[in-house]
Formats: structure tokens, sequence, C-alpha cells
């Protein structure tokens, strides 16, 4: 009986370490956000940039109003287009529209989320916590996980068992 | 044995031979008027090919000109810290790039010049290349340095502010998003454009250290 209550409490403590490792992805009703992650930035650079796959399995449209994060004095929504040649970025009005059954890639190339007044850098390794505010599902609280400045992919995706 | 094609005739001949040369002759005078217009002439004294001259200033202070550069084949970029997306997707391929080259990677020089001197100090823009693990040269200069190298290179930059509501605000920077590839005496080789396959870049950058 005891043996068997230890057993339990150790498995539940386990997948609960486990969980965030495992899974990088973070749900909130019919949403899902997958692997979030930010690019390193250098001392003194005040922005910096995000990307995640957020999927709507709901049955409604979803938006993505805003975000916050404790290590920005602002996040911002973007895109990125190349113009003829020319980059060209524009913060997304009237944020950014999950369709209901589809998934919204935020990748380099084209829309991202943009920390403004960076606190401290975004160190390779770590963790940042943002809050990504949605019209229907409300507050969803993510980490992005930080790669090196220059990562096209986030690196979760390429080690199966992620 | 006769050739079977039918011969144009003299006259048809002496037609469109004539038609090539006034052709050639209004390409000559346009180009002329065009030059003459001073808004195109280049400035009394300044050389006129693509790419320099210029001087600009490197994170530690040093002057780095189309002369100091001059010697090795360089790739150069225009960007700026503030850009998340384009500019590191960017400048983390030249340094892959540069590594698949094996030994020959570093027979080319890789400059990044800020086209934004309102925000990038030197020491900003030395920790920003820094984070690319290869040597990246990274330049700023005056306002007006950094005007001439634009011009010099075709680069179009424009200050855009993030919220249009907030004309005093916060800006971005549109800008040319193309790598220039300048041979050892400072010739413009090829161009890599932003959204140009790695292969293809690759084979530039072979060409460039060849």
């Amino acid at each position: 009986m005891t043996r068997s209550l230890l057993f339990r409490t150790a498995l539940l403590l386990l997948a609960a370490a486990s969980a965030p490792l495992l899974a990088h992805s973070f749900k909130s009703g019919g949403l899902t956000i997958d692997h979030p992650w930010a690019r390193e930035t250098a001392q003194g650079q005040v922005v910096g940039g995000g990307f995640m796959d957020i999927r709507n399995a709901g049955k409604a449209d979803d938006r993505l109003l805003s975000a916050t994060s404790p290590v920005a004095a602002e996040v911002q929504l973007h895109t990125m287009t190349m113009d003829n040649g020319v980059m060209r970025m524009r913060q997304v009005k009237d944020g950014i529209v999950i369709p209901a059954g589809q998934t919204v890639s935020l990748k380099p190339g084209g829309l991202h989320i943009m920390f403004m007044g960076l606190k401290r850098p975004l160190a390779k390794g770590t963790k940042v916590p943002v809050s990504l505010r949605f019209q229907r599902a409300g507050a969803v609280k993510v980490q992005f996980a930080v790669q090196q400045a220059g990562a096209m992919n986030p690196a979760a995706k390429n080690h199966a068992g992620h | 044995m006769p050739d079977t094609k039918p011969a144009a005739p003299r006259g048809l001949v002496t037609l469109r031979a004539f038609l090539w040369i006034a052709v050639a002759l209004v390409t000559i005078m346009g180009l002329i008027a065009w030059l003459g217009d001073s808004r195109h002439a280049p400035p009394a004294g300044v050389a006129s090919r693509f790419g320099g001259p210029f001087a600009l200033t490197a994170p530690d202070g040093t002057t780095i000109s189309d002369k100091t550069l001059a010697g090795k084949p360089y790739a150069i970029f225009f960007g700026f810290t503030r850009c998340p997306d384009m500019c590191p997707t960017n400048l983390a391929r030249m340094a892959r790039l540069r590594q698949k080259l094996g030994a020959d990677g570093m027979k080319f020089a890789i400059v990044f010049v800020s086209v934004d001197p309102g925000h990038d100090s030197r020491d900003g823009i030395g920790k920003y290349v820094a984070l690319f693990n290869t040597p990246i040269i990274g330049l700023t200069g005056t306002p007006a340095q950094l005007a001439g190298i634009q011009k010099g290179f075709g680069v179009y930059v424009k200050r855009v502010p993030l919220d249009a509501a907030k004309p005093d605000g916060d800006y971005t920077i549109d800008h040319t998003a193309a790598t220039y590839l300048m041979t050892a005496d400072g010739t413009l080789q090829s161009i890599i454009a932003h959204e140009e396959a790695d292969e293809m870049a690759l084979a530039k950058l072979k060409r460039l250290v060849g």
C-alpha cells in the first residue's frame, strides 16, 4: 500500500517534470501552440523575434490579438515581406486570424512576434515566458525556447520523441 | 552545293543594317542625354564605379574602406540590428555557406553595413555580428557616409514608423536584402538575392573565391 502510493507519487512527479520537455506545446481549449521558439540576441540588442505554430482544432475561428512578456517592454505582432528585393516589416493590424481546423505558422520569412525593448538578452538555451491573448481562447501562457541567432526552425522539431 | 535558303534581297539587308544602326545611335544619344542631366552624372572627382568609393567604421574604431578591403573578395550586405527576421537569416546563411566552402571559406570577407545609424552603435554592431560564430566585419558611419555607400551599391533604404499614427515614434527600415559579391579588385561579380536557394548562392561564392 505504502509502496504503491510512493510509486504513484513518483510517477506523477516524473510526468509533471518531463511534460514540458516532451511536448513543448501548450493547449487551451481547441488551440495548441507548438514549439514556440525565439532567436538569441546580443548584449544591448533591444529587439528579438519569436516564432511558433498555432493549431486551431476548434469549430470557430480564433484570433491572436496581442502578447506580453516580462522580458520585454512590449511584444508586437509583425509580418515581413519581400517586395522586389526589398525587405519590409510591418505591424499586423487587427491580430492574426487562426481559422478553425487550420494551423498558422509564425516562421522566418513571414509572421513573427517581436520582443521590443528587451530588458535582458534572449540567451540561447533559455526559455522566455510569453502570454498570448486570443479573442476566444483568452490568455495562453507559453514558453519560447531560445535558439541560435540564425536558426530557421525550432530545434525540438528535429528530434524524434519531442 | 548551292545554298537552298533564299537569300534576303540586298535592299532588305541594307534596310536591316540601317535600322540597327539607328537603334544604336538613339540608345547612345539617350545615354548621353541621361548622363548630361546633372541628377544622374556622378559628382566631379568621384569614380562612378559600382559600390565605391566608401569609408566606414568598424566596431573597434578602425576605418574600413573600399581600399582597405581590396585584395580579398567580399560579400557585402546591408541591414540593421533591430531586424529580427531577414538579417539574422541572411547572416547565418553566409556563415553556413562559408563553412560549406571548407578551406576556401575564409578566402572572402563577410561585410555587414548598418542602415540604422539612429539605433546601431559601433559596439552594438560588433556584438550583433559576433552572434553568427564566424568573422563578420560590421560597419557603420555618419549618415552622410552611409548614404554614400547606399548610393554606390544602389541600395534602397527607407525609415518607416512602426505605428502610422505615431510618425515620430519607433521605426523599422525597409531595405534591399541582396548580398553583393565583390572581387578582390572591388568589382561587382554577382548578387545573391535573399530568396535564392542555398545551392545557387554557394555556386556564386565558389566562383568568387575560385
